[in-house]
């Protein structure tokens, strides 16, 4: 009897061989994995660890002396009349008086620089909210400028020759006596929540920012998610296939890998140059994005369309439904959340958008909270952009804050896809 | 705001003909021998559809034709009294005349002429504004009435109502075909204007870039030079590091996640990445500016180099940052896509786990990879924001990843960013490069999605 089977033949240095690459292999593997998490955990923390500060204002405290000579000369009490009186005046004669021995125009308007520029209103809004302050000496917070601010933050280090630095050795003694006062005191910034945008950076804020975003958003949802539902629907479920239907696939498949930029284009092209519409309109901005969102929407809508069974028409048309009644009636009803959730992903990706945006002229510096979808206006993402773009260092703080108030949108928009997912999706 | 007191008027109608409708439905199958044709509702769709589409066309129609019209007004009112007036000035009067009488800015003081014209401009916009009131809410009540008029039992109104929504639906799918034709004809068009002005060949194969044009004809300097070699050369370079980044760390990591990961790993790095492809790009672009670059800067002059702070570098490694989830998760799936039976076989002539991977499923599966490495490809060429932020605006003709380069999607940005003349050489080669971008990326992407479906269809 012989044995034909054919021995392996282990040969162990080779053995040994294989498996340590095989070990190694795994451990590229996983080395790429974690170069992945590491590099969002980097991206966040420079992120939070450079705009948590933007949330916090260093504030300064003055006795200012209310005179209601030049407040209120007329004694009326009036609303009006305390918001029309000139409050600088009154704040720079109390920062005088804080540091009698400054003189000299050069080293007063220093004095001055120490607090914001728009620091009047700081007092103006004291003054009004508690009119019988007026005749009296008050204590005030007032708004500081952003250096101080910046300095106070830690961004502007004190052993830095004193050429390189913003604030200046002068302005180090007055800081260091109002601290030693305890006259230094950090407050929330209520301000970056309310505001829109400015040049001074202390004074900016994002409210501009958010409603222009809300309404471009807005505009967004009421034309993509009719017309992306409509056409899925009659993609998957109407249109016959022909070498049209192919066409239109292929069209939206090409679509929705079309750099973003292009569509700006379209939309400078289209609907400013052609059609007239108003630069820098949420409801530009609205149009171009919801082109852009369509394809991501179609695609979405037509997936959770597909997944209805088609046990679920069958028995419609069974029971003498119409292919209308029964898409709109039974099948649409249970393929909704699934649309919903594209719907709200697509969205989160037009909110995070900026390209398209900068093409049809959303990049304008634009201070007040926009009123209507045809208002001049700028959106989050933007936003961001211009801060970026500019010099001055309490800028960079809003914008990390910016970046931070954004994410917090999309991890909404995101959970809220998640969660929408987990409980009414149907496994059939 | 005055559209869309009428847009509500018209929308308070369409749901009063709704209601309407289907109430003389309910009336007419209360005393009537015959049997309605279709359900109630659909009797009230009936009517209001006929009572608002109709209207909202026409008034969709009369704003997208109206502005036109009214400035057509104003031009024949200034050729008659100014007949040698030019097309540019005449172009910034009706600007002014528009500005005018919707609050805008001027380019002049106004003159008597030139009020007389914005008063005209805008009683034209109001007597218009109240024929288009009229001639759309009269038609919305005559449709009511004459659809009310027409409900009998042997209306077909269900069918009525679904041919309506079908072509509705029909229509809608339309759009995306007129973006995309919409896409290619405002880029033709004014890549057309644009070569009429610089010669094809000088533009696609020049080295020397600086689009500064001279604003007035004795301005000095400034010709403006549109060779685009020196940016596709940049797009390249910056492009060609993302890849060399994004490809080995989101393959590796698609091929840990589907062929080693546990299901708790999976659990917490699938997320990850899909947060990282989530990040807005401006983010990105903040992230490279600010943190990456800075920090290349200073780690190159330790080092003895001089690392400039716009470098390609920079960019192109975040932006391989942004680009792993994409060729991770397509691969992931192509890779799911191979049958198990390949691996089974590998496995049981003794193959490891990385020999199996190596030898078997990424030769099997290497079509599926190339699709979404073209596909990775097209989205880092068309990516713009952390360029933007992140690399340089001179248009450098290197290959030295340590200096700044531009790339076509900065150039567009600067170009078209700020208030110029719409017909200027220089926004014109933002539409030609925006062609050439949308060319590229749609070649790749066709070629991408053909492999990818060829490859699916290999396996299914």
């Amino acid at each position: 009897m012989t044995d034909n089977t054919p021995h392996l033949k282990v040969n162990p240095a080779l053995l040994k061989r294989r498996n340590a690459a095989e070990k190694r292999f795994r451990f590229y593997g996983l080395a790429a994995v974690m170069t992945a998490v590491l590099v969002l955990c980097l991206l966040l923390t420079s992120i939070i660890s450079k705009g948590y500060t933007a949330f916090q204002q260093t504030y300064i405290l003055v006795d200012i002396r209310l005179d209601a000579e030049t407040i209120d000369p007329k004694g009326t009490k009036r609303v009006e009349d305390l918001a029309a009186a000139s409050y600088r005046g009154l704040l720079r004669s109390a920062l005088r008086e804080q540091f009698p021995g400054v003189e000299g125009r050069k080293a007063k308007r220093a004095l001055y620089g120490i607090v914001a520029s728009g620091a009047e209103f700081d007092v103006r809004d004291a003054v009004l909210n508690n009119p019988k302050l007026v005749g009296t000496t008050a204590t005030i917070a007032v708004k500081s400028s952003d250096d101080v601010d910046s300095f106070y933050k830690g961004y502007i280090p004190r052993d830095v020759p004193e050429s390189n630095r913003k604030v200046k050795d002068r302005e180090l003694v007055w800081l260091d006596t109002l601290s030693a006062d305890d006259r230094i005191v950090k407050q929330f910034n209520v301000d970056f929540f309310t505001h829109g945008d400015s040049r001074e950076p202390e004074e900016a804020g994002i409210l501009g920012a958010v409603i222009g975003s809300l309404y471009t958003l807005a505009i967004t949802l009421a034309l993509c998610f009719p017309i992306g539902v409509l056409t899925a629907i009659y993609l998957e479920e109407f249109a016959p296939t022909n070498k049209w239907t192919d066409l239109i696939e292929v069209n939206i498949n090409n679509l929705a890998a079309v750099p973003s930029i292009v569509f700006g284009l379209l939309g400078l092209a289209i609907f400013l140059n052609f059609m007239g519409l108003p630069r820098s309109a949420p409801i530009v901005g609205g149009m171009v994005l919801a082109l852009m969102t369509l394809p991501t929407i179609i695609i979405a809508s037509r997936a959770a369309l597909k997944a209805v069974p088609p046990s679920i028409r069958e028995a419609a048309l069974g029971i003498g439904a119409s292919r209308m009644q029964t898409v709109f009636h039974h099948v649409l009803p249970l393929a909704m959340p699934g649309i919903l959730t594209g719907t709200i992903l697509g969205m989160a990706q037009a909110l995070g958008e900026t390209a398209p945006l900068l093409m049809i002229g959303m990049v304008a510096f634009i201070a007040d909270i926009p009123g209507s979808m045809s208002d001049a206006a700028t959106v989050l993402p933007v936003q961001i952009y211009l801060w970026a773009d500019s010099p001055e260092r309490g800028f960079v703080e809003k914008t990390s804050a910016a970046i931070m108030i954004l994410l917090a949108f999309l991890v909404v928009m995101n959970a809220i896809a998640v969660i929408l997912r987990k409980r009414f999706e149907r496994r059939w | 705001m005055e559209q869309l007191a009428l847009f509500f008027a018209l929308l308070f109608l369409t749901v009063l003909g709704f209601i309407l409708g289907k109430g003389r439905a309910v009336a007419l199958s209360g005393h009537s021998d015959q049997p309605l044709h279709s359900r109630l509702p659909y009797y009230g769709l009936y009517t209001a559809l006929w009572c608002g589409l109709p209207s909202l066309i026409i008034m969709a129609g009369w704003m997208i034709f109206e502005p036109q019209i009214a400035e057509m007004l104003v031009a024949s009112q200034l050729r008659d009294s100014n007949a040698s007036i030019t097309p540019d000035q005449l172009s910034l009067y009706i600007n002014d005349v528009v500005n005018l009488a919707s609050g805008g800015i001027l380019s002049r003081e106004p003159d008597a002429a030139l009020l007389s014209a914005a008063d005209n401009y805008s009683l034209f916009r109001q007597i218009s504004y109240f024929a288009m009131a009229v001639v759309a809410i009269a038609f919305s009540l005559l449709a009511l009435f004459t659809s009310l008029k027409k409900i009998n039992p042997a209306l077909r109104a269900r069918n009525q109502v679904e041919k309506v929504v079908s072509i509705i639906m029909m229509i809608s799918s339309l759009i995306a075909i007129l973006t995309t034709v919409g896409i290619v004809f405002s880029l033709i068009f004014e890549t057309l204007r644009f070569f009429d002005k610089v010669p094809f060949f000088d533009f696609l194969f020049g080295t020397h870039w600086s689009p500064q044009t001279a604003l007035r004809s004795d301005q000095v300097g400034g010709s403006g030079s549109f060779g685009a070699i020196p940016l596709f050369a940049g797009t390249m370079l910056i492009t060609f590091i993302c890849m060399v980044v994004a490809i080995p760390v989101g393959l590796l990591s698609a091929i840990y996640m589907s062929e080693y990961a546990g299901k708790k790993f999976r659990a917490f790095a699938k997320p990850v990445l899909e947060v990282l492809a989530g990040i807005p790009t401006v983010v990105y672009g903040f992230f490279a500016a600010l943190t990456v670059a800075p920090f290349f800067r200073e780690s190159g002059t330790l080092l003895g180099l001089s690392v400039s702070s716009e470098s390609a570098l920079a960019a192109g490694m975040v932006m391989g940052i942004m680009i792993i989830p994409f060729i991770s998760s397509l691969s992931d799936d192509v890779m799911n896509s191979v049958p198990q039976s390949l691996r089974d076989a590998s496995y049981a002539m003794g193959a490891t786990k990385s020999e199996t991977i190596t030898k078997v499923i990424i030769p099997a599966a290497l079509p599926g990879i190339v699709g979404a490495v073209l596909l990775a490809m097209s989205r880092a060429i068309g990516e713009t924001m952390i360029v933007v932020m992140a690399a340089g605006l001179a248009a450098n003709l290197t290959a030295n990843p340590l200096e700044a380069v531009t790339t076509v999607t900065v150039q567009i940005v600067t170009l078209l960013v700020g208030d110029q003349e719409f017909d200027s050489a220089k926004t014109l080669a933002a539409f030609a490069l925006g062609l050439l971008l949308f060319v590229v990326t749609l070649v790749m992407n066709v070629v991408a999605l053909r492999v990818v479906r060829k490859y699916r269809e290999k396996y299914d």
